[in-house]
């Protein structure tokens, strides 16, 4: 199953800007963000396909995860 | 020939001073005690006062309006974020009520001067140019019309020339002193420069047909305003500093990245208009981003890391460099970019500075102006994504010219000259960098804040977006209302607190932030302070500036979003403004 995942802010340094990366069948958003060795307590705002997710979340072939720090601004 | 007031020492913000421009026999200073207005301060005092003394029908650019300079009620004390001033009138642009604050030196240093507000009343007579000095002695206001149609980068460093680097400016640009609609009030940064605008709803236009071109603030001899309970202050203000550091937003990402981290979160979220609100996404949104200015300002020898005014532990702000290393402008804000960005169909990053310049030089508001500019793109004046005929555009508010005026004049007038129909304005004033087809919440509040449209008045997408401070679905209509009500509440009494609105992040998640900002609050009075409280005199606030627009002719109509929201649904999530008229009336039901 391939996903696009997009990384912002702080979760860019020392990882990427946007990867597509194949993961197997079930992998949810937090198993995502274990690869990748994101602390689930900074994660703040979780997209796919433009819409907010949960953790448990189950990916799908073709997705965009997008993953983003807490952020404020305005 | 000067005019001085009465001459008054302390540190107590306990007089209001009034200064009618229109005196025979030229400008005359009245300095008088707080009277019904005790305790208040920012937006508390400038709408309160507003409502109570200007006639709601008066013309805004006459001799019956007043323009209300205030700061916040812990401005100049030793408070953190307590920097913010608050200017009040009725706004020629929306004709509503309106509070405009900005950070920048003024609010600190004016408070230390004892004054809770400074009122530009009356109209003078004849072409003669003004400005006001106020230091310990008193108020001075005295004719220089050297100043005459300087924009404010050059008339800032003419003062600074006469009254030095000690002092704090508040200044309008060529755009106020020939009254156009969208004109700011800049109040000058650490460093001088005249880059914090109260910017909305052409507050500058106001101060212009004052005939005022300059207020020059000089606290020398002055102390910070002392708490009645002075220990229980300090320990206060520590642990709300705590509370700032400790957020993820407060402490880590605005001080990284500056409110233009929002770019790449809006344009994700598919709440990001494009091309005049035609797309609610934009192929160029990484070129704008947080993340790319942030490493271009440090990379040319800026800084992505910057308060505007002294005591600020956020520091959200930067300075913007060109590509040659020199200071080109501060760090433009997420709306800013938006505006001048996206909305125009324009990926680069220095362009937006460029304008954002232009901007702050003239003396506009910097969303006005970028709507505007992409109302021009949509009428065929310039083609979207024309760099260069954007800052032609901006040129020609600075020039005056006919043109000029016109875009100078805001987004609802341009749409108008040039026959547009999707103009994103209500009340005439312009929506921001967020798309309500995509963001209900924020819809709510563009639609019923006092202000027009304006997205700090209940700023929902900290709910819908970031999910900072509970977690509203944006897609839905369930929770919006009282959302934006609950926001539009707390914001009217943060405004007047002289509070930096950013504060709201961590109090809206840390109970005990929130706990230490009430504290410094009681402590300051020698009161207690609570939750209900702040509350009340958030109500307070908004029911007088609704009281003010209702005997000024606004109805429930009036509190509704431009048609095309309704209409034409929007990509990615293709869909439109849903919330219905009857639930928008509910939002003042209290």
């Amino acid at each position: 199953m391939n996903v696009t995942v997009k990384l912002f802010a702080s979760f860019r340094t020392g990882r990427f800007e946007i990867e597509s990366v194949d993961f197997p069948a079930g992998t949810t958003v937090a198993d995502v963000a274990d690869r990748l060795k994101l602390p689930r307590t900074e994660l703040g705002i979780m997209l796919i396909n433009s819409r907010h997710v949960k953790l448990d979340r189950i990916l799908a072939e073709g997705d965009t995860l997008a993953l983003f720090p807490l952020l404020g601004g305005g | 020939m000067p005019v001085t007031g009465q001459r008054e020492r302390g540190t107590r913000m306990d007089k209001i001073a009034r200064i009618d421009m229109g005196a025979a026999g030229g400008p005359k200073v009245t300095v008088g005690d707080l009277g019904e207005y005790a305790g208040l301060g920012g937006r508390a005092m400038t709408s309160l006062m507003v409502a109570a003394e200007v006639h709601p029908l008066a013309h805004a650019l006459g001799a019956e309006n007043k323009l209300v300079i205030s700061p916040g009620m812990l401005s100049g004390t030793t408070g953190s974020m307590t920097g913010r001033l608050s200017v009040g009138c009725k706004s020629p642009l929306t004709g509503t009520i309106k509070e405009s604050n900005a950070g920048g030196q003024a609010a600190q240093v004016l408070a230390r001067l004892g004054y809770a507000a400074v009122v530009l009343e009356g109209k003078p007579e004849g072409d003669d140019l003004y400005k006001i000095l106020i230091n310990k002695d008193g108020i001075q206001v005295i004719v220089d019309n050297s100043l005459k149609l300087m924009d404010n980068y050059p008339l800032v460093e003419k003062l600074r020339g006469e009254y030095g680097d000690k002092v704090a400016y508040m200044t309008i640009g060529s755009a106020g002193e020939r009254k156009l609609l969208a004109a700011s009030i800049a109040c000058t940064d650490p460093e001088l420069r005249p880059t914090r605008h109260c910017g909305r709803g052409g507050v500058g236009a106001v101060m212009g047909a004052k005939r005022v071109k300059a207020i020059i603030i000089d606290d020398a001899g002055m102390k910070m305003r002392p708490p009645k309970e002075p220990e229980k202050y300090r320990d206060a203000n520590r642990k709300f500093v705590e509370g700032l550091r400790k957020h993820p937003v407060t402490g880590e990402g605005l001080p990284a990245y500056g409110t233009n981290i929002l770019t790449n979160v809006l344009n994700e979220a598919g709440g990001y208009p494009s091309y005049n609100f035609k797309g609610g996404q934009f192929a160029g949104s990484n070129n704008l981003s947080g993340e790319t200015q942030a490493a271009l300002e440090i990379e040319r020898g800026g800084t992505a890391t910057h308060g505007c005014h002294r005591g600020c532990v956020i520091q959200c702000s930067g300075v913007y460099n060109d590509k040659d290393g020199h200071y080109l402008t501060k760090q433009p804000e997420y709306e800013t970019v938006w505006a001048h960005g996206g909305h125009c169909g324009i990926d680069d990053l220095d362009t937006v500075a460029h304008l954002d310049f232009l901007d702050d030089n003239i003396g506009v508001d910097t969303i006005e102006i970028g709507v505007t500019i992409g109302i021009a793109m949509d009428a065929g004046i310039i083609e979207f994504g024309d760099k260069e005929g954007a800052i032609r555009l901006v040129e020609e508010i600075q020039k005056g010219t006919p043109l000029g005026r016109v875009l100078g004049s805001g987004a609802a007038i341009t749409g108008k000259v040039f026959g547009v129909e999707r103009v994103p304005v209500v009340k005439d004033q312009a929506l921001s960098a967020y798309d309500p087809r995509a963001i209900q919440g924020i819809g709510v509040t563009y639609a019923t804040s006092t202000q027009g449209a304006d997205h700090t008045a209940g700023y929902a997408i900290a709910t819908n977006i970031l999910k900072v401070g509970g977690d509203v679905d944006p897609l839905k209509t369930e929770g919006q209302i009282e959302l934006s009500r609950n926001l539009q509440i707390a914001t009217a009494a943060i405004d007047s607190t002289g509070m930096c609105l950013f504060i709201a992040f961590a109090i809206m998640d840390q109970p005990e932030t929130f706990q230490a900002l009430l504290d410094m609050l009681g402590s300051f009075h020698g009161i207690t302070m609570t939750g209900d409280d702040v509350v009340a005199l958030g109500k307070k606030v908004l029911s007088a500036e609704r009281d003010f627009n209702t005997r000024a002719g606004f109805t429930k109509h009036h509190d509704r979003l431009p048609r095309f929201f309704y209409n034409e649904p929007i990509a990615p999530h293709n869909q439109t403004f849903m919330m219905k008229d009857e639930e928008l009336d509910e939002v003042f039901n209290w």
